[in-house]
């Protein structure tokens, strides 16, 4: 008896195993000749460069600016750590022997040429809701870049995360393939700005907590986390700045790197900024923008002005002489304040104003930590706007006085209890 | 670590590791001596330089951030020396020792593109993290209006040939 049940529990295992690999099994699709470059059309190529910048492409496929796209950047996740892939056209190391269908399987259903599942690091979650004129014309770009031999390293998961077939079951479980579906009753720059952020411009893949199994938590979409040591803000009402992002507001920022009542783009958002949506034209940086205050359920630019206003008129307080000052105070008045202090009525860009700043206001300290240490490049933030780090200027100590007196007087916000860890954290870049 | 930038007006590189603070590249390796030497934390203003029209620290600047930049110090404020900040510093015998104005000018410069006709609250606020161990402020403060009202398109400040005050 007991062993007919035995018999019974690996017989219906075996199947199950074995309608698991059917389902997990994909075919490979045959090798090609790297495609001649003059079998795309410049109009093509060009338009292939625009949506490449669109999906952020070179930040994560290199570890070295001067050879783009051939992989080897390091993506840490709590699984181990998993390298990007070479996506030159090299036949060896990169993409060179993959036909158009192999590219638009990958991009749409997470599956490389020879069949094997691919992590979900590589956002195929999102690019599956590209146009097929879309997936062609990135492909026309990608397959006419500089071919580089370079190997990725291999990746570092943890068993069983480095069976590749079970990717075959968290598909089943999180993976949504499909195009983008218009939304009815909303304008066609809204519906352009969804199709960016939610397709290749995968936005919540940093914005969007993930849940245990690395999946984005739809049930916390767009609420903002902390990802690769940067924290990614709420891009829903729940974003906790004192203003709220306006369509202008969001199309500065996303145009220019900075916006006046929220601050400069910094970090990984910097290259998604500059990098980006450096070559992307106006329509769809202002698509961007109205689907975003949309999300964030923004109010109009006169109800933004007088949020501003407000904030900066509190921050400003009462008249402090140095003797009664705190000693984060006064370090922000000696230090700081020449660049950051802004009249209430004419917030300026190129003074980010703390009161009105994301980093300040945000539920975790990190970001304001890593630019009052290291600063903002020319590259980052505004064109041409540097700020010195103060890493050699002040003590941990002093920066938690400082940073404590910015998030006292200068948010509506509970005081951060990690703001001494994370500055020791990240006092060495 | 050769790093070019153009410095009032003209291209210059410097050869140094890029982690030198600007003000040393200026001073020791482009002799450009009127940025001075304060605290070295940004603490005092007085190596305040203009990098792409922004006032900024000299002293906790890396070179290697400037590449490229276009850096003004108070050599290059005006090319006779005759800016209407200079003038009115002139005019109201601002300096006693004289070893934080070219910060102090640099500072106001900036301001007054930010803040044309500034109030006294502005000035407090933006020239607070400007030292002067002189206690020059009410000067300072005086001499920022009055090249304010020039820049504006009032008057001229007048400096007589001999470049002292006027006693007024």
């Amino acid at each position: 008896m007991i062993k007919k049940i035995l018999m019974g529990i690996i017989g219906l295992g075996v199947i199950a195993l074995a309608l698991f690999v059917v389902i997990a099994w994909e075919s490979s699709i045959d090798p090609i000749d790297p495609p001649a470059g003059d079998q795309f059309t410049q109009e093509q190529i060009d338009r292939g460069e625009v949506l490449a910048g669109l999906g952020n492409c070179q930040t994560c496929h290199t570890n070295n600016p001067d050879q783009p796209y051939a992989g080897g950047g390091a993506m840490p996740t709590p699984f181990g750590t998993i390298y990007s892939t070479n996506i030159t056209p090299d036949p060896e190391t990169g993409i060179g022997q993959w036909s158009e269908e192999a590219f638009a399987r990958a991009m749409r259903e997470g599956v490389d040429r020879s069949g094997t599942h691919l992590y979900p690091a590589f956002p195929y979650t999102h690019f599956t809701r590209m146009t097929d004129a879309d997936v062609s014309d990135l492909y026309a770009y990608m397959m006419t870049r500089e071919s580089i031999q370079a190997e990725a390293p291999e990746n570092t998961l943890e068993f069983p995360f480095n069976i590749r077939m079970l990717q075959a079951g968290w598909k089943l479980l999180f993976f949504d393939e499909g195009r983008y579906v218009a939304e009815e009753g909303q304008s066609d720059a809204w519906n352009r700005g969804a199709y960016i952020a939610e397709g290749l411009g995968h936005c919540s893949a940093c914005h969007s907590p993930r849940n245990q199994f690395g999946a984005e938590d739809d049930s916390q979409a767009w609420e903002g986390t902390v990802i690769n040591n940067w924290y990614a803000p709420a891009l829903n009402a729940s974003n906790q700045s004192p203003v709220d992002w306006t369509e202008d507001a969001a199309y500065a920022y996303l145009r220019s790197g900075g916006s006046p009542y929220h601050g400069v783009a910094v970090g990984s958002m910097s290259e998604v900024v500059h990098a980006g949506l450096g070559l992307a034209p106006d329509r769809d940086i202002r698509g961007l923008a109205v689907w975003l205050s949309d999300l964030a359920d923004a109010g109009d630019g006169e109800q933004a002005a007088s949020q501003a206003a407000s904030a900066i008129s509190n921050a400003h307080g009462g008249s402090n002489t140095s003797a009664t000052m705190s000693e984060g105070e006064r370090l922000f008045a000696y230090a700081c304040a020449s660049c950051h202090y802004n009249d209430p009525s004419n917030p300026n860009a190129m003074r980010p104003e703390m009161s009105l700043n994301s980093a300040v206001s945000a539920p975790d300290p990190v970001n304001l930590v890593r630019v009052t240490l290291h600063g903002v490049s020319q590259e980052e933030g505004m064109a041409g706007v540097i700020m010195p780090g103060f890493a050699d200027a002040f003590t941990d100590q002093e920066l938690v006085s400082l940073l404590s007196y910015l998030r006292e007087a200068h948010a509506d916000q509970p005081p951060w209890d990690d703001l001494e860890q994370t500055i020791q954290a990240h006092r060495q870049r | 670590m050769a790093t070019e930038f153009q410095l009032n007006g003209q291209a210059v590189t410097v050869d140094i590791e890029g982690d030198t603070p600007l003000l040393w590249a200026l001073r020791d390796d482009l002799d450009m001596t009127g940025t001075k030497y304060g605290c070295g934390i940004g603490m005092c203003g007085a190596c305040t330089v203009l990098v792409n029209g922004r006032a900024t620290r000299s002293c906790i600047t890396p070179v290697a951030s400037v590449a490229n930049a276009t850096i003004t110090t108070i050599e290059g404020l005006d090319p006779n020396g005759e800016h209407p900040l200079q003038k009115a510093w002139i005019k109201t015998q601002t300096p006693q020792c004289g070893y934080c104005q070219s910060g102090q000018i640099m500072q106001a410069a900036a301001m007054l593109q930010d803040f044309p006709e500034p109030t006294d609250e502005q000035i407090s606020s933006v020239m607070g993290g400007n030292l002067c161990r002189c206690m020059a402020y009410v000067r300072i403060r005086e001499a920022i209006k009055l090249a304010a009202r020039e820049l504006n398109g009032g008057d001229a400040v007048e400096v007589s040939a001999t470049g002292g005050a006027d006693n007024e």
